[in-house]
Formats: structure tokens, sequence, C-alpha cells
């Protein structure tokens, strides 16, 4: 099962697990977290189920290339990290 | 509880409390997260937040009880037959909330353009399927020329809750009868200057950027428009220029006098080009005659290299029409008990202000 890993930028505002979770895509994966943790998918994806623009996903260390469908597959001993780039002053 | 003012900044909300003939901090909320609207119903406090990465948000507070996040509005999933709409199917940022005239009612104006309302205190939220729907909803121009449109004002009527109109960047004031099921456009009078000559008195076109309705006489709205100020004696159908507005024409804010349909407050600027106090002196401009002529009102205000814009929801009258207050993008707040004749800064450097609203006890 993978695992996804969240900014710690996000525990300001909600309670953010690390978990271990079913999915055979990035999509699934985190679903199943949203299932779980409903309020942390308005903080990730925008209204239309794609990634936030300034929301980052990579897994095991590169980018996903299918920001809104989400669709890259992930495998059982996959790393995915959910991040963000802070700016401004 | 006392009277509060609510000053919602780039940095957090900061609430002020009476003290002397002005006003002080007395407590801090959300600190480093831009605040985009506030919004006091009964014991309820609702903040709207723009978290930038993370979206847009909607906090509540009851009574003096802890902050609970809620549902912020979304939109639906878009439809594959609207792939060519202009606008993203998704929110942006909260602009406005207001009561909606009936418990638990609120309306929500939005960037992209979307109007929410909710029935129960902001636990669940819906787009008005209507007016997003609509196919001139396509010809809304966004913000400062950016791509997301944003209805900056929503005005209950205070006789008849089903009577709703709004004021959109860019794209005039829209009204609905029956709580939303329909819409029309209904400005006329206006004219936008930086449009081609076959579009400036289009009522779509009018860069409406903030609407203020006497609540006592709610058939008397004022605008601030992006390149004049007006007045309507019929809701907002039809519209007079004020050419009377000193220093400028310019600005974004603008207060009715919650009793007094003659009186309102305006905070004018440079023209667009160059936006900042004129003369770099900070005023406030305000007519007692219903716009046959102003005052302009400088006791206690800057008067010197002062470079501070107000934005539109950055001017607040309580109930009274007495106290006012204002706040900058430089983060100067001022504050009047005597209707604008007099004016107190606020002893603190706060973020930029985009919102200033009072909440009576």
């Amino acid at each position: 099962m993978p695992t996804v890993i969240f900014t710690p930028a996000l525990r300001r505002f909600l309670r953010v697990p690390e978990a271990r979770v079913g999915g055979a895509t990035v999509g699934a994966a985190l679903a199943a977290v949203f299932a779980e943790h409903p309020a942390l998918r308005g903080y990730v994806l925008d209204d239309q189920g794609a990634l936030r623009r300034h929301v980052a996903v990579y897994v095991n260390g590169a980018a996903v290339r299918d920001r809104a469908g989400l669709g890259d597959a992930v495998g059982p001993r996959d790393e995915i990290y959910v991040f963000q780039a802070l700016t401004g002053g | 509880m006392a009277q509060r003012l609510y000053v919602g900044t780039r940095k957090g909300l900061f609430e002020l409390a009476p003290k002397d003939r002005g006003w002080d901090i007395a407590a801090t909320h959300f600190l480093g997260d831009p605040v985009t609207a506030v919004l006091q119903d009964g014991e309820a406090l609702y903040a709207a937040l723009d978290l930038g990465h993370f979206g847009a948000k909607l906090w509540r507070r009851d009574g003096a009880g802890a902050w609970r996040e809620l549902p912020a509005p979304a939109f639906p999933a878009k439809p594959a037959d609207v792939a060519d709409d202009p606008h993203p199917w998704s929110l942006g940022t909260i602009w406005v909330l207001e009561t909606g005239g009936v418990p638990g009612r609120l309306w929500a104006g939005t960037m992209p353009g979307g109007l929410f309302r909710s029935e129960d205190g902001g636990e669940a939220w819906s787009l008005n399927e209507a007016l997003w729907r609509m196919p001139e909803r396509r010809q809304w121009q966004g913000v400062a020329g950016g791509e997301q449109p944003g209805i900056n004002s929503v005005l209950v009527d205070p006789r008849d809750p089903d009577d709703i109109r709004i004021g959109v960047s860019t794209a005039g004031m829209w009204a609905s009868r029956d709580s939303g099921l329909s819409w029309r456009i209904i400005n006329r009078g206006m004219y936008n200057e930086y449009m081609p000559p076959e579009l400036r008195e289009t009522p779509i076109a009018q860069d409406i950027h903030r609407l203020s309705r006497c609540a006592a006489r709610p058939d008397v709205v004022w605008c601030q428009h992006h390149n004049a100020v007006f007045r309507s004696e019929d809701g907002g159908a039809s519209w007079d220029e004020l050419t009377a507005i000193r220093p400028a024409k310019f600005g974004f804010a603008v207060a009715a006098h919650p009793r007094d349909p003659l009186t309102a407050w305006f905070v004018p600027a440079v023209k667009d080009e160059r936006r900042f106090a004129v003369d770099a002196q900070i005023v406030v401009a305000r007519t007692n005659d219903g716009g046959a002529s102003f005052e302009v009102l400088r006791r206690g205000l800057p008067q010197r290299h002062a470079y501070d814009l107000v934005w539109r929801h950055a001017l607040a009258v309580d109930r009274s029409g007495e106290r006012l207050a204002f706040g900058s993008t430089t983060g100067g707040l001022w504050s009047s008990a005597d209707g604008g004749d007099s004016w107190a800064a606020l002893d603190a450097r706060l973020p930029p202000i985009a919102v200033v609203r009072f909440a009576d006890s």
C-alpha cells in the first residue's frame, strides 16, 4: 500500500495524517485519505478535483504528470508527498 | 457584547473594542492568513480566508466560543458542454458575506462570480445556478483585468428577503425578485470611460466598484464606480451621476447612512492610473444633500505624504450613522465618532486592510 505524506504547513489548519492507503493511482490513494479526513480534500484539490495550482504532488521524488485527473500510477511501496511552495511577504 | 469593529487584513483578523473616543485592538484571529470577508449575524461571527495555496476557507465563531471551520462554498462538477466557459468552476475568493433576512440564511459573493446561499448558518452552501448558468455571465469581465469576475456587493431588501441585487466587477448590477430563481441586469444611466465608445453606456460594461444602500430607505442606493459616483432612488434601476464629488471621482469604497437617504461617504483617490490619495492627502468625501454637494473631511487624517488606498470593503458605518471607520492598503485605520467631522488613527501598523465591519451588540 502506498504511503501518503502531507506538508507540515497544513497542520496549522487541520489534523494531517501520514497514511498507508490502498489505491493504484495518486487520485485513488488521495481519495482514500480524504474518505477518512474529508476537510483535507479542499486544501489539496480545487472544486473540480484537480490539484490546486500551487500544491505539488511528488511520487518517489518525481512530480506527477496528471494534475487534473490524478491518474499517475502508484505501487505498494511508493511514497506520495503532498506539499506547496510558500511565497510572498 | 459591546460594539466591536472587525478589520480583515492580509495577515489576520483584528477585533477592536471601543476605547475613549476611538478603538483599540482587543483580540487577534487567524494571524498570518489573508482575511477577505467578515460578517456578524447575531451571536455568530463569520470570517472568510484566502489561503492562496490551499484555497478559500470559511470559519465561524459562536459567541465567545472557539473558531470552527465550515465547508466552503464549492462549484458543482463542470459539465463537458461548457468546456469553453471563460471562468473557472472553482472557488477563488469569498469576497462578500451578507445575511439573508431569514434566520440562518447567508449569501456569499465570490470570485469567479458565483453567488452562493446557505440556509443553515454556513453549514452547507449551494451555488445559485440561475445566475451562474445565465449565458450573459460569460461576458463578465475579470477584476482588474484578471480572469475572474467578482460579486462585490449583495443587497438584500430589508422589506423582502426574496429581492436580491448584486454588484459585479465587472458586469453591472443584477437583480432577482424571486430569491435567485431568475435574474436580470437593471442598471441604466451609468457610463464607463475606458470602454470603446459604442459600449460606454452598456449596462453589462459598467465597472461597479461597490454598492451601498440606505437601510431605512432601501430604494436609495449609492455606487462608487470606476470613473464616477452615482445615486439611485429606485433600487439601482436608474442612476444619476454625482458630479459634485471632490477631490476625485475615482475610488472603491462607499457607505450609505443607515437612516438618512441623503447622506453617504466616499474615499476618493487619484484616478485609476495612479492609485493613491489625491495630493498624498487622505480625505473622506461626505454629502448630506443626496450628492448635490460634498464636504471634504480631513480633520485627523494624514495630510502629508500619505499614499494609502482604501479598498471597496474597507469603509464602514455603524447602525447609528455616527461611527465610521476605514482602513487602507498601507495598514492605516481611522475612525470617527461624529459622522466623519473628525477622525482618530488607530495606534498600530496593521497589514494591508481588505475589509472593515462594525458588529453591533
